[in-house]
């Protein structure tokens, strides 16, 4: 665990003890109950917009904390443990879009509401079932944005769309020219196909040619927190687990073969918790930041791949019940892994950073 | 090793074939061309078509379900060669075998061995025709793993048994019509005290609750007994002789559970699902290399998963008796099932994680249930990690450290 401040520190537990209070797993399957392709409480989120975390990363003087990425990583971590379906991410990362490439005019006009809860926005990048920001084809013409967006996450909550276009990021507001198609993944969140036609579009102008980059690996660091707190979980509940079954008159956890399977996850998981602590701390520091974006989503990826398969197979059948928490990380866990780029797209990309 | 066929028995495998072509010519309806619908318990309720039935019923006949069972209780009696005729021609037909479950692939293996005459007339042919569902009533909530250690009680009560206790996740308890179960007659024993049961599923004091799994069907059950009335004609083999006909069911189970058995990989390979997911260059050629290298590295594994799995077939064929590597079998099918299973999602990206919808095809949401499915296989029919411990004890004579 990184070393932490004061307010770091308060923030955390407050999001552990809203989350472990307020906001269970049996919370989330309230939602997955109810169908609504929304997917979130919209009250839940009122209630963490009043806490201040929709503006953890937001300036100051445009109504938020000013926190930053570490700060609002550690509520993300605090809300993957227990599956709680929110916006958060989605809006944070749209607010840093407009945070990194916005105009005053936009910057005023859209953090506050999106610090207060008041307005959601989410990233509509990729157009495929592939992270593949090379092959964008949206595209503007005066002030009009076409093309269609695949798998948009948090798409029905959304009132502001954070777009990649071929020349650049343009913020979208939901309405006219856009329709949503929904996805329904195994998570069971908000995900949507967006087809955009002939949508008024605002350009972020003032970010430079790499702004989609930028906001990629905020995009990636942020995601990388939320399985953090899944791969926490998987390993915290199994290895009680195995303290706790008896088979062959002794506990499980007694098992030579069991130990080592759980001292390598948890070497795995301190690896895991690392990479993506370095991620959020290289956003707020602003050095080496694409590099450790890719390490902490890749080391995620990595991470809870194999942890979500082996809290399913540690546990035997009670893992494989709908019932049980367990599976819901594993559908979760893959929905993640495949978004913002999969290990072996970052892999490649890592590579072509380093100049080889 | 191939030999080289005698001329005659070259001649009458030709016979043999050219009959098998016939009947299928005769028999298999075209509409179920491609499709395969086998009886096996755990996929759900059956709703036959005609066409389904009429199949089901000619192959029963004949006792092709079940080739190599005898013939007096109603298999097909046919040698090995004859069967892996008979399975050439199926599937170069677009033909499936409809005859299938636990009854085919477990409980009739056993009680063929096991099992008195009178069990075998009455329960032998019912299998081999398709008519006749069966569970498996081993595990209970605190033995699986150490399954020795079952609870459920079966009384003696002069003509009949009492039971009473409680199994979990038998599969497709809720559609089968019977249950071989292992019970306890004697509590002294942890194993000797374990004896073989037939249960009737519609018996009085049988209930079943259904189990939802994480890929969203229900395909187990818990399953209560309650002062279950059991004739004593339904005990197979001695009181106490539960735990060794047990074991060697579950040496069927794990046979057949690697996926090494023919048609245990059906459906687009990997390569094809990466050419029509991803890129191709000109050649036809994959053109991500990295992808292409992981294919072909899991095909290099599991071609030679293959040869491992008919080497055990040919070594214990000729050793008459279970060869050593037949224990690695179920771990290594079953892993690379699962991993082949990652992979295609993988390669479709979020197009492969479908739950629901129009905008998923049948086969892409079909491949996201068995992928979640699938964990089941290393924890099932003994565990990745039990086998291991068989493995290391058994075959290798590693002992406890204790
Ligand atoms: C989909 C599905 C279908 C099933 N169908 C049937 C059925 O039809 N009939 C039936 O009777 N049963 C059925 N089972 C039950 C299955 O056989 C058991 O789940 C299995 O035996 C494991 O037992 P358990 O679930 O109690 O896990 P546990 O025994 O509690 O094991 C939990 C974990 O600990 C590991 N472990 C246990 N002991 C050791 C050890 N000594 N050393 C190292 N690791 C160990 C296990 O491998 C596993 O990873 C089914 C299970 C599933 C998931």
């Amino acid at each position: 665990m990184a070393v932490l401040n004061e307010e770091q520190e308060m923030l955390r537990d407050m999001a552990r003890e809203w989350a472990t209070n307020e906001s269970p797993v049996t919370e989330f399957r309230k939602v997955r109950a109810s169908g609504e392709p929304e997917a979130f409480d919209r009250d839940a989120y009122s209630a963490m917009a009043e806490m201040g975390w929709a503006g953890i990363i937001i300036p100051e003087e445009h109504g938020g904390s000013d926190f930053g990425f570490m700060s609002v990583g550690l509520v993300v971590e605090e809300l993957g443990k227990t599956l709680t379906a929110s916006p958060l991410i989605a809006t944070t990362l749209a607010a840093s879009a407009i945070m990194l490439g916005g105009s005053d005019e936009q910057k005023a006009k859209w953090l506050p509401k999106l610090a207060s809860g008041e307005a959601i926005a989410t990233l509509a990048i990729d157009e495929g079932p592939h992270h593949d920001p090379q092959a964008i084809e949206a595209s503007v013409s005066g002030g009009k944005l076409t093309g269609t967006k695949a798998f948009v996450a948090e798409a029905h909550g959304a009132d502001l769309f954070v777009v990649a276009a071929k020349d650049g990021l343009y913020l979208v507001e939901k309405g006219d020219g856009v329709t949503l198609t929904t996805r329904r993944l195994t998570d069971q969140r908000s995900h949507a196909d967006i087809a955009f036609d002939g949508a008024a579009a605002d350009k972020l102008a003032n970010g430079g040619d790499d702004l989609l980059d930028k906001v990629l690996d905020r995009a990636r660091v942020l995601t990388a927190a939320e399985m953090l707190g899944m791969a926490q979980i998987v390993f915290d509940t199994t290895l009680a687990y195995l303290k706790q079954r008896v088979q062959f008159n002794q506990v499980l956890s007694s098992f030579q073969a069991l130990q080592h399977r759980m001292a390598d996850l948890f070497a795995d998981l301190a690896q895991m918790r690392s990479a993506v602590e370095a991620g959020l701390q290289a956003v707020d520091s602003g050095a080496g930041v694409s590099r450790a974006a890719i390490v902490a989503k890749a080391e995620a990826n990595r991470v809870l791949h194999t942890m979500s398969n082996e809290g399913i197979q540690l546990h035997g059948g009670i893992g494989m019940t709908d019932e049980y928490d367990i599976g819901l990380y594993l559908k979760r866990a893959r929905v993640l892994e495949a978004a913002w780029g999969t290990r072996s797209y970052l892999k490649n990309r890592f590579a072509t950073l380093g100049g080889y | 090793m191939a030999t080289q066929l005698e001329p005659e028995a070259r001649d009458s495998a030709d016979v043999f074939r050219e009959e098998v072509r016939q009947f299928i010519a005769d028999k298999f309806p075209e509409e179920l061309k491609g499709k395969s619908v086998s009886l096996s318990a755990t996929e759900g309720p059956i709703k036959e078509t005609d066409a389904q039935k009429a199949w089901r019923e000619a192959m029963g006949e004949r006792g092709w379900g079940t080739p190599t069972w005898p013939k007096e209780y109603g298999g097909g009696g046919l040698n090995r060669k004859q069967a892996a005729i008979l399975n050439e021609e199926l599937a170069r037909a677009g033909a499936y075998n409809p005859i299938g479950g636990m009854g085919v692939m477990m409980f009739g293996p056993t009680l063929l061995e096991y099992g008195s005459e009178e069990q075998k007339q009455e329960h032998i042919p019912p299998i081999c025709r398709g008519e006749i569902r069966w569970c498996q009533g081993y595990s209970e909530p605190n033995a699986g793993s150490d399954l020795a250690n079952l609870q459920t009680m079966a009384e003696d009560k002069g003509d009949h048994y009492l039971v009473n206790g409680q199994k979990t996740w038998t599969s497709g308890g809720q559609w089968a019509d019977k249950c071989f179960a292992i019970v306890r007659t004697d509590r002294s024993d942890k194993h000797k005290g374990i004896s073989f049961l037939l249960i009737d599923m519609d018996s009085p004091g049988v209930e079943v609750r259904p189990i939802t799994m994480i890929s969203g069907t229900s395909p187990f059950c818990e399953t209560f007994f309650t002062d279950v009335k059991v004739p004593k004609e339904n005990l197979v083999g001695e009181e106490g002789q539960g735990w060794t006909i047990g074991k060697r069911l579950l040496q069927h189970e794990r046979t057949n559970l690697s996926g090494a058995a023919p048609g245990g990989r059906a459906g687009a390979s990997l390569a094809d699902i990466a050419k029509k997911y991803g890129r191709t260059n000109q050649d036809g050629t994959l053109a991500d290399p990295v992808l292409r290298d992981r294919i072909a590295d899991f095909e290099i594994r599991w071609t030679s998963f293959l040869h491992t799995a008919r080497r055990a077939v040919e070594e214990s064929k000729a050793q008459g008796g279970v060869s050593e590597i037949s224990s690695a079998l179920k771990k290594l099918g079953t892993k690379l099932g699962q991993e082949r299973a990652e992979m295609t999602i993988e390669i479709m990206g979020l197009q492969g994680l479908g739950w629901e919808g129009d905008n998923f095809s049948p086969v892409e949401l079909q491949g996201v249930r068995a992928w979640l499915y699938g964990k089941a296989t290393t924890i099932y029919g003994g565990s990745t990690e039990i086998q291991n411990n068989v493995i290391a004890k058994r075959v290798l004579g590693m002992l406890d450290h204790q």
